[in-house]
């Protein structure tokens, strides 16, 4: 008898695991099939531009040199990643760029292949396995040697518009210019720019070789020239990422500050009055729930962009957390210690910093660590929406959309700012709790 | 111990000297922190668009606007509400797939991470290492590059925070894999298990409670994170948000609905949670 009662509970107990082994993973891959129709998944290969994901690896990793000769007057102008920060002084040029007798500019490509600017504003290209592309503005119309149909998908043809993409390079003919570019690998101008007399010299030489201007020191005048570079800016983006730390010092620490006194009005152990109770709590819950987003928007209203706005957002949604935290903490602590330190006639003051703060400094120390930590990630975010720090430098060079070595180079800098501070908290909080 | 005679043995003096030595450092400490900050706020004030003391009497100006807005108009908020509650529906969804994607990623990068449990052992350190990338790498970031590519809509947004996910559970479940008893992974080895046999029925019983526990925090956390990227184009309601703020004062009523779907969203799932929380907590002590 007490057989069956046994097998009955244990099939039971069978039927149950079953349930929860086949029925959950089911739920799940329901849940993940109505996702896949609700993002428009099967969409997702239409919309993707899968030329910009080519543009921004192949930028992330190369820069790219702009030949440029305009149609109008004939000059011939080079220019690193085409800006005019970039651009090489007139009568200067790299090797590959040849100008001829008659007028005409022969570029060389890798490969062995070249393109020829002509004079008549029009280009040549020998392309291998395609034959030669020959193309030249006549009037206001672009007439080429090309078929009507059956282009190759690397060549796009109109009357105003002629543009031929090679593997690392591109030209393109238009009405006002004929422009082409050339992929290399490197960021071309990371140190000096063109401008600087440190261009173009190795380490070695800077530090250990001539003094190469005249009027300044090779360290000095290098590091000036560095630091003020004009395409990289690397104070300015030094400053940036000195204002996304401050941003998530000053709010984590100044949230600490002020959730410190209002937790113990919220713990239970502290606090005798029970609607105050209630009434700090449930602040401590709306500042929380308000949530950093909408904080950041409301102060940056009246606060103008800038990294106040981002400190003082944190700042408020970090009281919350903090408060919830350090009150529980609070209430958690041993009511024994507090009664010695009372036995030896301590005023109340007194009981509460040698026998409350002593047990809780360890517990708050260590979650306000883990909060700067992960509020540098938030400056980061904040400035972006509010403007301020490195967040912004990142977006304003996504905006762009044509930096994007800037954008690796600052996603490279955010990714070990957050890293170091990750250590670096984690060094101290093991430092100050081994310590107290 | 030797006590040289012109140095009388006195433990109130040292330990009075001592004191006043610790005093001094930790009044040191705290001026500097105090500096810190104050000067920290000046530089941030100074740098700031609109100072600190001219802002502060404008702090309310906004949601004044917002409710002057909105209360005429409060007729309309129920409608507001349902015309904005698929948005808020995308953006729970954004939350929800990112944090189920990023904790069975989280799982396996722990397991793999685990000193005793690691499959291979040698590449513990560049599993660790990646997943300390996949935590440094702010949400934002990857989501603006996938916004490029893969144009607007909720999947830069849920990739992005399932990365990230991935990376933040992965360091907490292989604290929980820490402590995870390693019998019955020797028995089952002892039978032959495979390392993923092993795994799956030897590990993921005795720990699931902590991953779910820990999941769902970061749930409550990623909703947060979904609804700002949805406001820098990554769609659901920080999307709609942004467009509401566009339509410029006198017309805040729909912001003001978003503001208040947001929030009680928020509080919602964040008491919930913590319910759910303290539930399997109070179970499993009163289980044993």
């Amino acid at each position: 008898m007490a057989d069956t009662a046994l097998y009955a509970s244990a099939d039971r107990v069978f039927r149950r695991k079953r349930i929860v082994a086949f029925g959950l993973p089911a739920v799940i891959l329901l849940y993940l099939g109505y996702i896949f129709f609700a993002f428009d998944l099967p969409g997702l290969a239409g919309r993707a531009r899968w030329d910009n994901a080519r543009t921004l690896l192949a930028d992330t990793w190369s820069y790219k040199t702009h030949v440029t000769r305009d149609n109008r007057g004939g000059d011939v102008a080079v220019a690193i990643e085409g800006e005019r920060k970039g651009s090489y002084p007139q009568g200067t040029a790299p090797d590959w760029v040849l100008p001829q007798d008659d007028g005409a500019v022969r570029v060389a490509l890798s490969g062995g292949q070249e393109v020829l600017l002509l004079p008549g504003n029009g280009f040549r290209w020998e392309v291998p396995g395609f034959g030669l592309i020959e193309a030249r503005l006549e009037g206001r119309k672009i007439v080429s040697n090309l078929p009507e149909e059956g282009l190759p998908d690397w060549i796009s043809a109109s009357p105003s518009r002629l543009q031929v993409t090679a593997d690392g390079a591109r030209v393109a003919l238009t009405r006002s210019k004929t422009e082409l570019f050339r992929y290399f690998p490197g960021w071309e101008l990371f140190f000096f720019t063109l401008d600087s007399p440190y261009h173009g010299h190795g380490f070695g030489e800077i530090l250990l070789g001539a003094q190469i201007d005249p009027a300044r020191g090779n360290i000095a005048g290098a590091w000036q020239d560095f630091w003020h570079n004009p395409m990289w800016r690397h104070a300015d983006v030094a400053w940036a990422l000195f204002e996304t730390l401050l941003m998530a010092f000053l709010g984590t620490m100044g949230a600490a500050l002020v959730a410190l006194p209002l937790a113990f009005l919220s713990a239970r152990n502290f606090a005798p009055l029970m609607a105050l109770r209630f009434g700090v709590r449930r602040a401590f819950d709306f500042l929380r729930g308000v949530d950093g987003l909408i904080w950041t928007i409301v102060l940056s209203r009246a606060f103008g962009p800038g990294p106040l706005t981002g400190a003082l957002a944190i700042l408020l949604t970090d009281t919350g957390s903090f408060g919830k935290l350090f009150s529980e903490a609070l209430e958690n602590v041993d009511g024994k210690q507090i009664e010695g330190v009372a036995s030896t006639g301590a005023r109340p003051i007194q009981r509460y910093r040698f026998g409350v703060i002593p047990q809780v400094v360890p517990v708050l120390v260590s979650q306000v660590l883990y909060f700067l930590e992960s509020n540098t990630r938030s400056a980061t975010i904040i400035g972006a929406i509010t403007g301020g720090g490195i967040g912004l430098l990142l977006t304003q060079a996504m905006i762009t959309q044509k930096d994007w070595e800037e954008v690796t180079y600052y996603i490279i800098l955010v990714i070990l700012m957050v890293m170091a501070m990750d250590s670096a908290s984690g060094w101290l909080r093991r430092k100050l709790i081994k310590g107290l | 111990m030797t006590q040289t005679p012109d140095a009388p043995h006195d433990p109130r003096g040292h330990y009075l000297a001592l004191m006043a030595q610790r005093r001094l450092y930790g009044g040191i400490t705290l001026a500097l922190f105090v500096l810190l900050m104050v000067s920290g706020f000046m530089l941030a004030d100074e740098r700031n668009a609109g100072g600190f003391w001219n802002g502060l009497p404008q702090v309310f100006d906004f949601p004044a606007d917002v409710l002057a807005d909105t209360l005429p108009k409060l007729a309309a908020l129920p409608g507001h509400f349902v015309t904005y509650f698929p948005a808020l529906v995308e953006t729970i969804n954004i939350a929800a797939v990112s944090t189920l994607l990023g904790a069975v990623a989280a799982i396996a990068l722990s397991l793999l991470s685990t000193r005793g449990l690691a499959r291979w052992p040698r590449l513990i350190p560049v599993f660790r290492r990646f997943m300390d990338i996949l935590r440094a790498v702010p949400e934002i970031v990857v989501a603006l590059v996938l916004i490029f590519v893969l144009g607007g809509g909720p999947v830069p947004a849920m990739l992005a925070i399932a990365l990230h996910t991935a990376g933040a559970l992965g360091k907490l479940f292989s604290e929980v894999n820490e402590n995870a008893d390693l019998k019955p992974v020797e028995g089952l080895s002892s039978v032959g298990a495979s390392w993923l046999q092993s795994m799956w029925l030897g590990v993921v019983p005795q720990v699931s409670p902590n991953y779910f526990s820990y999941a769902l925090l970061r749930f409550e956390i990623n909703i947060r994170a979904s609804a700002i990227l949805g406001f820098v184009g990554a769609g659901g309601i920080g999307y709609e948000l942004r467009n509401a703020m566009a339509w410029g004062k006198g017309r805040f009523d729909e912001a003001a609905a978003i503001f208040l779907l947001l929030f009680l969203t928020i509080v919602v799932f964040d008491q919930l949670s913590s319910h759910v929380r303290n539930a399997m907590i109070s179970s499993k002590k009163g289980g044993h």
